[in-house]
This record gives C-alpha cells, structure tokens and sequence, in this order.
C-alpha cells in the first residue's frame, strides 16, 4: 500500500470522528432520559442480543459441511472446532485471556498444518 | 481481572494484520490511540487494504460501531455526574469495556475513579498489544494466517459473560432469530446493522406488551 501519510491521517481522523459520534450520541441525545423504564429494558437486555449477534456475523461464513461431506476448510469444521473449544474452555475456566489464546492458536493450527 | 487482558492478543492481533496489508506501524498505532475500537479497526484496515473512498469508511464504521448507541444508552444514568472524566469514560467505551464496567459485581457504575481505571488500562493494553502485533508483523518469518479468529473467540467470550450474568434466554432467542433472519434475507454489508436493529424492535416491543400487560393486572 503506498497511501500518502496525510491522506493515510485523514482517514484515521474520519474513522476517529465515526466511532466517537456512535459512542457519544446517546449522552447528548438522552441525557434527560436516564431513568426511563424503556431505556433501563433497552440497557438490560440488548447488549447480550448484540453480543450474539456478532457471533453469528463473525461465524457467517462457517459451513462445516459442504456438498453432503465434511468441509475441512478454514470456514469449515476448524472453525467450528475452534469456537468450540473457546465457549467450553469459557464456561469451564472462566478465563477470557486462556479462551481465546486457545481458540485463536488451535484455529491457526489447524488450517496451517492440515 | 481477566477480561481486561483480552485485549492485549486482541491488541497483538490488530498490529500483525495492520502490518500484513501495508499499513505503517506509527499509523497503526495512532489508530489505537484515537479510533480505539476492536471490530473497528479491523474493518478499518480491510478498508484501507481495498482503497475505500472516505465516504464509504465513514458510513461503514458508523454501521458498525452504531451498537454503541446502546451501550451508551444503558450507562446514562451510570456515567451521570462523572464529570471531567465523562468524556474520557465515553470515548473509551468499547465493546470490552462495557462489557467489564456492566458485568463488574462492585458499583462500578457509580464509582467513576474506578471506572476511569478500567477505562485506561483497558486501552492501554490494546495500543501495548498493537505496539508488539507491529513488531511481531514485521518479522515476515511469522506465519499469521487465521489470526482473524481471535475476533469471532472475543466475541464469544463476551456472549458466554453475558449469558452467566443475565440468566434469561430471551434476549438471546431474540438475537438468534434476527441474526438468522438477516443472514438469509439481507445483503452481506447490511446484515450487521439490520440484524441489530430488528432486535432493538423486538425489544422495544415487547417492552410495549410488558406495560399493557401489566396495567391490564393491576386494573380491578
């Protein structure tokens, strides 16, 4: 990539700008609003809702079998093997840091090696 | 506190990929420093590796990121009177470290000192990660296919702290359906913010039916 360094600041400063308006809205919008039952339903219960969602966006791609056989591909069984092994070592250890090193290492593992 | 050292492999992560399609360390760098945000920058670099146009990054970032909306939503009453760490608080205010400021046991939400702690160290492991992924990524000896994984584990770590927390199905009934529904139905790019924003209906919906149920049990 051979992008001009402001061109390259430029783009991170509209990235910056991006993220913080998403995180900031609500505090200018709502600041009144605190209180509300409806915001209290929305804090409880929607951000275990996004969480997996963003499981199922980040698995999108995975299809363990494809053509009626075991698809031994990156988007195939070792990704469902991996994310296996993070949410058992999750529930198991309850050690964030060990969930995902292992998942992440046996991933990498087992597309470079097989 | 282990959640907060997630984000220094997460961190690594970053650096190594930022460094396998071309981006300058110092730029890598500077992303975790003023973006600060997981998913984000990652998307961020893919873009960059395609040559998006501005607009397109704006736009996709915003998408993204607009689960924050809710974050910040649920943390009103939380971050109210923190004052000058407030803004700090809410630039800070990843999908990790809300996720440690609202499954913490203590009353994190109201001790701001605390919170700004988190906040801190949670980013200064992210830009210590990136920092090492930068030097790690320009060792070409290092093979790092499949590092893009270490997303999807965080992702599910964070579902499973969720879940152990809340102790209901419902809003993860709600999550997989949406999920599935906008995977089939709608085009890659806008399944994200699609899929999120149906869960927010369904929410808020049921919210609606709560209330009338409710005034209807308390009429005579």
């Amino acid at each position: 990539m051979t992008e001009h360094p402001l061109l390259l600041l430029g783009f991170i400063a509209v990235c910056a700008l991006a993220t913080f308006a998403t995180r900031v809205l609500p505090f200018i919008a709502f600041s009144r609003q605190a209180e509300h039952p409806l915001v209290l339903h929305l804090g409880r219960y929607l951000p275990p809702a996004v969480m997996l969602i963003l499981v199922i966006y980040a698995m999108r791609d995975c299809s363990p079998l494809a053509q009626g056989a075991v698809n031994l591909d990156a988007n195939g069984l070792p990704m469902l093997l991996a994310a296996l092994i993070v949410a058992i070592l999750q529930l198991w250890r309850h050690n964030a840091l060990l969930s995902i090193l292992a998942g992440t290492v046996s991933y990498m593992a087992m597309i470079q090696l097989f | 506190m282990p959640v907060m050292f997630g984000y220094l492999p997460l961190g690594a992560a970053f650096g190594i990929l930022a460094m396998d399609v071309g981006v300058p360390w110092w730029a890598a760098i500077t992303m975790s420093l003023v973006i600060y945000a997981g998913a984000g920058q990652f998307l961020a670099v893919a873009l960059l590796a395609n040559q998006a146009g501005l607009m397109e990054v704006a736009v996709a970032t915003l998408m993204l990121n607009s689960r924050h909306l809710f974050y910040g939503l649920s943390l009103l009453g939380a971050f109210s009177g923190a004052g000058w760490r407030k803004p700090y608080l809410i630039f800070a205010l990843t999908d990790e470290t809300y996720s440690l400021l609202t499954s913490h046991r203590g009353p994190v939400g109201q001790n701001h000192a605390l919170a700004i702690k988190l906040s801190a160290l949670n980013q200064l492991w992210w830009v210590l990660g990136t920092l090492a992924g930068v030097m790690i990524g320009s060792q070409l000896a290092f093979d790092t296919t499949g590092i893009e994984f270490v997303l999807t584990a965080l992702f599910i770590v964070l579902t499973i702290e969720q879940a152990r927390r809340l102790r209901q199905w419902m809003p993860f009934i709600v999550a997989m359906v949406t999920a599935l529904a906008a995977l089939a139905l709608l085009p890659d790019r806008h399944m994200l913010l699609g899929a999120i924003a149906t869960a927010s209906m369904i929410l808020l919906i049921q919210y609606r039916l709560d209330i009338s149920k409710r005034q209807q049990a308390e009429a005579p």
